[in-house]
Parts: structure tokens; C-alpha cells; sequence
């Protein structure tokens, strides 16, 4: 087996995947730990408060990672998802799957952040604003994925339907956004901008890079462990499956 | 100490995020390691079973 | 009138036309929702007027979901499906064509009566045209869209259900614009940016969608 000189073809072999897969966890949890330790004293202790917004700012270092992850994960689900209905991939369709429920959770939180982060900042948890009413269908249109996937009994025809479904989300998520902007512009005027600081103090933005290096890693991390369960699911009766119980490994 | 719980004021909002966030996280975490362990279990069991079976 | 998409159309319609009663239950459902709402929120006619585009928007968005389960589940059920599949046509033209016929047994009721309910909720005779334009434009782009989750829910259980989930989310746009464009000439500004937007909107969903569609058919029939 050669270490180096990574063959790309060969993740796509379940067994190959999953050893590889197990092989990777135990680093991007380290990798994880080790970001958001030094990213949650930095914003939480070293970073100093903001003179306009005191210290409720500090959750802008969890809302911006999570919008971030949530946006960027569907993408990456749509394109998965993409390859495995194109390329008939099993692999890509495990991963597509995988990611969902974490791009989902991500979402999730970005919205309660926003919310959290609302209140102190415009006396209001929700404010239809267009990124936060984006987000809100974006958790929609994960629930919609999941959903479906888990509707449809047939393996293959769950994971060929829900890939249609990703793409035509993908190509409506800026549709979306850009309605609901206009959409917001058109009823509220200017009389809520998010006020953000034009230069941003160094400390905030690497404090910021970090927790978006945690969350990132936090997200390989888990999808690759939750493709490894969905993978032993899927092939539970695989002779590779068999062969790694007996050696009683993880 | 208590002036860093407090926040300057915005203790239920900067705590209420991060706290939901750490906690949600590891339930995540939770629920795949719990599902993880009862899918080896059932293989596991399954291959008893067929053990057993070859032997009689 | 020989021609395979023609007849395909034909079909569909002698068909609803036959079964009046599906159609008609739409647009019941349209009406009543609409109606409900002044004994919700009160009678105020300056309130309700203000409300009215939203509320017939989103009136209509849940009456063509309504419809959408029936759109391939009866030729799904009696296997006509599958023999379009055999069509030399292109899938893609097939379902348009029924998309269409789609519309006009559903999208076009809603909008002929829209005006009836635009008069109770107020709106004056210039914003009840727009209302009906947007309407006009509008409701194809909900029946195209609506025709993807109907072909990925063909056959499953709770199907009905799982169509809102995955299309009302979908719907955000033409809402947006299509109650805006209402709004906007009651505020006194010109709809036309609106209805443009939604023109444009139409015209793509009208080329992307039935391929997805097309897809999602193949896939479930597979």
C-alpha cells in the first residue's frame, strides 16, 4: 500500500474509504480541539469589547462560522450529490448525505446566533432580514433533502431523487437571496444595517479565521465519521465489513 | 471572573450562543457515536448468528 | 391535432374536464382560505386592503400546492407514465406539456377568479389588474416549479406532505415579486421592475424546469 502518491479512485472502494476515513478522524478532531481552544480564549478573553455593540459582538465569532459552514456545506452536498447522480458514485451519494445533517445543524445555529445576537443590537430576535430570511430557507431546503432521502425505501432511486433535489436548490439559493434582498430593501429602507466596524481590529479577524479553521475541521471531522457509519449501514453484510469486526478493530 | 461571566451585561445572549452551540455540537456527536455502536452490535450479533449456523 | 404533444394536451384536459370537480376543489380552497382571513385579523378595510397581495399571493401558492400531488399520480397509478417514457418525444417536452395542461385547469381558474376576492379585500380596479397580471405570470412559474416535487414524490407515502416541505421553499421568489408588484402600485410606484423580474423568472423556470423534471420521473419510474 503506497502512502504516497494519492491514488483518487481508490476512495471510492467502501473498504478503501472507510479505512482511510478512520485513519483521518482522530487528526481533525485534534485539529478541532486544538482551533477552538485558541479560538474561544482569543474571543472571548483576549479580544477587547467593541465601543458601540460592549461585549454582545463576541457571538459574531460563532455567527459568522456557522452562516459560513451552512452556506458552504449545502454547496458542497449539492456537489456530491451532483457527482453521484452524473458519475453514478455510491460514495459521493454517502458523502452528500452525511453532510446534510451537520450543514443543517449549522444553519440552525447561524439562526439562533443571529437571533441571540438581534436582540441586543436591535432590540428584536427576528428581523426579516434578507440574510436571516435566507437562512431560514436554507434550513428548509436541508430538512427538504433529508427528508426525501429518508422517504424513498430504494436506495438508489433516495439518493438519485434527493440529487435533483440539491441541484435545484443550489440554483435557487441565489435567486432566493437576492429576492429576499431586493424584497427587504424595498420595505425597511436603511433603517437596519448591521453596523460592523470598517476596519476590523487584527485580533477580531484572526480571532474570526480561527473559529471559521474550528468549524471546518469540526465539519470533516463528523461527515467523515458519520459517512463511515452510513457506509457500514449500507454494507453491512460486505465481506470488508466482516473481515474488520474479526480483527476487532473500531 | 464574574465580570467575564457577565459579559458587560450581555451574559444571556453571548452565553445563551455559545452554550447552545458547544451543546448542540456534542450531541451530534452523541447520536453518531450512539448510532455507530448499535450498528456493530447488530453486525456483530448477525455474524453469531451465521456462525452458529455453519457449525450445526 | 395529431401531433404526440397536441394529443397529449388534449388528453389531459378531457380529462379534468371530465372530472370537474378536482379543479373546481382548488379553486374552492383558493376562496375559502381568502375568506377566512378578514375573520382572523378583523374587518378593517384599510388593514385588509394593506394585507390583500400577500394574502392572495400566499392563498394561491397553497392552492396550486394543493393540486400538485394529483399533476403525475393518476398516469403514475394506471401505468400511462411509463408508456410516455416509450414516446420518441423528448421527456423534457412531454412534461411541459403536461405542466401546462396543469395550469390551465389549476393556475388559470385561480387567477380568473382572483378579482372577486380582490374586491372584498378592497383593492382598487388599477391594482386588481396588476394583481391578475402577476397572477398571469406567476402561476406557471409555480406549476413548473411545483412539477419537481411532484415528480420526486411519485409513489411515497405522505407524499402530499413532503411536496410543501420541499416546495414552499422554492416558492420565496414568486411570492416576493409577485405580491411586490401588487404592493408597489398601491404605494403609488410602478409594478413594472417587478413584473420584469417575474417575466424573467418565467422564462427560465419555463426552459430549466422540465428537464429536472424530466429527471426526477426517470428516476422515480427507474
Amino acid at each position: 500500500m503506497s502512502e504516497r502518491g494519492i491514488q483518487w479512485f481508490r476512495f471510492t472502494a467502501p473498504a478503501n474509504f472507510y479505512d482511510l476515513a478512520g485513519r483521518l478522524i482522530p487528526w481533525f478532531a485534534a485539529l478541532t480541539i486544538a482551533l477552538f481552544a485558541v479560538g474561544l480564549y482569543l474571543g472571548l478573553v483576549v479580544a477587547p469589547s467593541d465601543y458601540q455593540q460592549g461585549d454582545s459582538y463576541r457571538i459574531i465569532y460563532i455567527h459568522v462560522p456557522t452562516a459560513w459552514m451552512g452556506m458552504f456545506l449545502y454547496v458542497l452536498m449539492a456537489a456530491y450529490a451532483a457527482i453521484g447522480l452524473i458519475w453514478r458514485i455510491k460514495m459521493a451519494d454517502v458523502m452528500a448525505k452525511a453532510i446534510a445533517p451537520t450543514g443543517a445543524l449549522f444553519t440552525f445555529l447561524a439562526l439562533w446566533t443571529g437571533a441571540l445576537w438581534g436582540r441586543p443590537t436591535w432590540g428584536v430576535y427576528w428581523v426579516w432580514d434578507a440574510r436571516l430570511t435566507s437562512m431560514l430557507i436554507l434550513l428548509f431546503l436541508y430538512l427538504g433533502y433529508m427528508a426525501l432521502h429518508a422517504a424513498i425505501d430504494d436506495r438508489q432511486r433516495a439518493s438519485n431523487a434527493s440529487a435533483v433535489l440539491a441541484m435545484v436548490g443550489v440554483v435557487n439559493v441565489p435567486i432566493i437571496y437576492f429576492s429576499v434582498q431586493w424584497w427587504n430593501t424595498l420595505h425597511q429602507g436603511a433603517s437596519i444595517t448591521v453596523t460592523e466596524a470598517p476596519t476590523m481590529a487584527t485580533i477580531m479577524f484572526v480571532t474570526l479565521l480561527i473559529m471559521v479553521l474550528a468549524a471546518w475541521m469540526y465539519s470533516v471531522a463528523v461527515v467523515l465519521a458519520r459517512a463511515r457509519v452510513e457506509l457500514l449501514e449500507r454494507e453491512r453484510n460486505a465481506r470488508w465489513v466482516q473481515e474488520r469486526l474479526e480483527g476487532g478493530t473500531k | 471572573m464574574m465580570e467575564f461571566l457577565a459579559m458587560g451585561g450581555y451574559a444571556p445572549y453571548v452565553w445563551g450562543s455559545y452554550l447552545i452551540m458547544a451543546g448542540l455540537l456534542v450531541v451530534e456527536m452523541l447520536q453518531l457515536r450512539y448510532r455507530r455502536r448499535s450498528l456493530l452490535a447488530w453486525i456483530r450479533r448477525m455474524a453469531r448468528l451465521r456462525a452458529q449456523e455453519e457449525k450445526q | 391535432m395529431f401531433h404526440p404533444l397536441l394529443a397529449l394536451l388534449r388528453r389531459d384536459l378531457t380529462l379534468a374536464l371530465r372530472r370537474p370537480q378536482d379543479a373546481l376543489t382548488v379553486v374552492g380552497f383558493f376562496v375559502v382560505v381568502v375568506a377566512l382571513f378578514p375573520l382572523g385579523i378583523g374587518p378593517d378595510p384599510e388593514f385588509l386592503r394593506s394585507l390583500a397581495p400577500g394574502v392572495l399571493w400566499v392563498a394561491a401558492l397553497l392552492a396550486v400546492m394543493l393540486s400538485l400531488e394529483r399533476l403525475f399520480s393518476d398516469d403514475f397509478r394506471d401505468g400511462t407514465l411509463e408508456q410516455l417514457l416509450l414516446v420518441p418525444e423528448p421527456m423534457g417536452l412531454l412534461v411541459l406539456t403536461k405542466i401546462v395542461a396543469h395550469w390551465l385547469i389549476t393556475g388559470l381558474p385561480l387567477v380568473l377568479v382572483s378579482p372577486l376576492l380582490a374586491i372584498q379585500l378592497n383593492l382598487r380596479p388599477d391594482e386588481i389588474a396588476i394583481l391578475m397580471l402577476a397572477l398571469l405570470i406567476g402561476t406557471p412559474i409555480l406549476s413548473l416549479i411545483g412539477a419537481i416535487g411532484a415528480a420526486l414524490t411519485l409513489g411515497l407515502r405522505g407524499g402530499g406532505v413532503l411536496i410543501a416541505l420541499l416546495i414552499l421553499p422554492l416558492y420565496a421568489p414568486p411570492l416576493i415579486l409577485g405580491a411586490g408588484a401588487v404592493d408597489a402600485v398601491m404605494h403609488g410606484s410602478s409594478a413594472q421592475a417587478h413584473l420584469s423580474l417575474l417575466g424573467a423568472m418565467m422564462v427560465f423556470a419555463l426552459f430549466a424546469t422540465p428537464w429536472a423534471t424530466a429527471a426526477a420521473v426517470r428516476i422515480m419510474l427507474d
